[in-house]
């Protein structure tokens, strides 16, 4: 998940051919991707399967009609969107029901929400690797203490504390206080 | 984006939990399957009455015609055919 290059260099080298490129290209947007149709569009499983597949599929194959390759980010998020929205149609066709314009537009303020979710992850991303796995192994894998603990060898007893010391690490990042990969140390 | 505390920090964290990861390792074997993309192509576009097999059932046509069920494969053609 540590992410060294930018989306533009990532989305540079996936045209030309660069596969290595394109695998991580695919790990740092398929949790925005998966979040956005089982979140925000509250897609089945198997549509969001199909959808997350078809998303990347169509990127792959149109990765250079991609006008400004910084905005590969938006670019993922309105085809995600475009084709949950089309699965949504195509299934309240075959059953509608009285929630149908609601449940098409997806939840706005999910969809914000996730945003800022995206922009945590890549913040998180650039932090130690210490701080970037127990945050993500405890709050987005929701592994317990004991689990963690033995991933990564280190007494149960600890692990609050370390969360703590590094969302505080986090919370600093975001009001400019330090640099991701600072000097000082949370271990 | 507004401030962040860290009880906001950590709800954010937990909105993006790992998509599975065999979803995530057919979106990145696509270059993989670019290859036999292209040869499927190629086929229909040489044979009118391939093509038309494919545009009418995908799955059916490449099983009738030997290819392996490649997920990534597919997706490539649903989206080729989709866009011609």
């Amino acid at each position: 998940m540590a992410q060294t290059l930018s989306d533009s260099e990532l989305v540079a080298r996936c045209r030309a051919g660069d596969q290595q490129a394109w695998a991580e290209l695919v790990e740092r947007f398929s949790r925005y991707v998966y979040a956005i149709s089982v979140q925000a569009f509250r897609l089945p499983d198997a549509d969001a399967e199909d959808v997350f597949q078809e998303v990347f599929a169509r990127a792959y194959e149109h990765l250079d009609k991609l006008r400004d390759d910084a905005a590969v980010r938006p670019w993922l998020a309105q085809l995600t969107r475009r084709l949950c929205i089309d699965r949504l149609r195509a299934s309240t066709r075959e059953r509608p029901t009285a929630d149908e314009e609601m449940e098409l537009a997806g939840s706005e303020e999910t969809l914000t929400m996730l945003e800022d979710a995206l922009t945590v992850h890549e913040a998180l991303a650039a932090t130690p690797e210490h701080c970037r796995e127990i945050l993500d192994r405890f709050f987005a894998r929701d592994e317990s203490y004991r689990t963690i603990g033995e991933a990564l060898d280190l007494p149960a007893g600890t692990i609050a504390s370390r969360i703590s010391r590094c969302l505080t690490r986090l919370r600093e990042f975001f009001e400019g206080r330090t640099q991701p990969e600072g000097s000082s140390s949370t271990r | 984006m507004t401030a962040f505390d860290e009880e906001r920090l950590a709800r954010l964290i937990r909105a993006l939990p790992p998509a599975p990861e065999a979803w995530v390792r057919a979106a990145q074997e696509l270059p993989l399957a670019r290859a036999g993309l292209d040869e499927i192509v190629a086929r229909a576009e040489a044979d009118a009455g391939f093509r038309a097999r494919l545009v009418a059932d995908l799955e059916a046509a490449l099983e009738a015609e030997g290819y392996e069920r490649d997920p990534a494969l597919m997706e490539l053609l649903k989206v080729r055919f989709k866009s011609k």
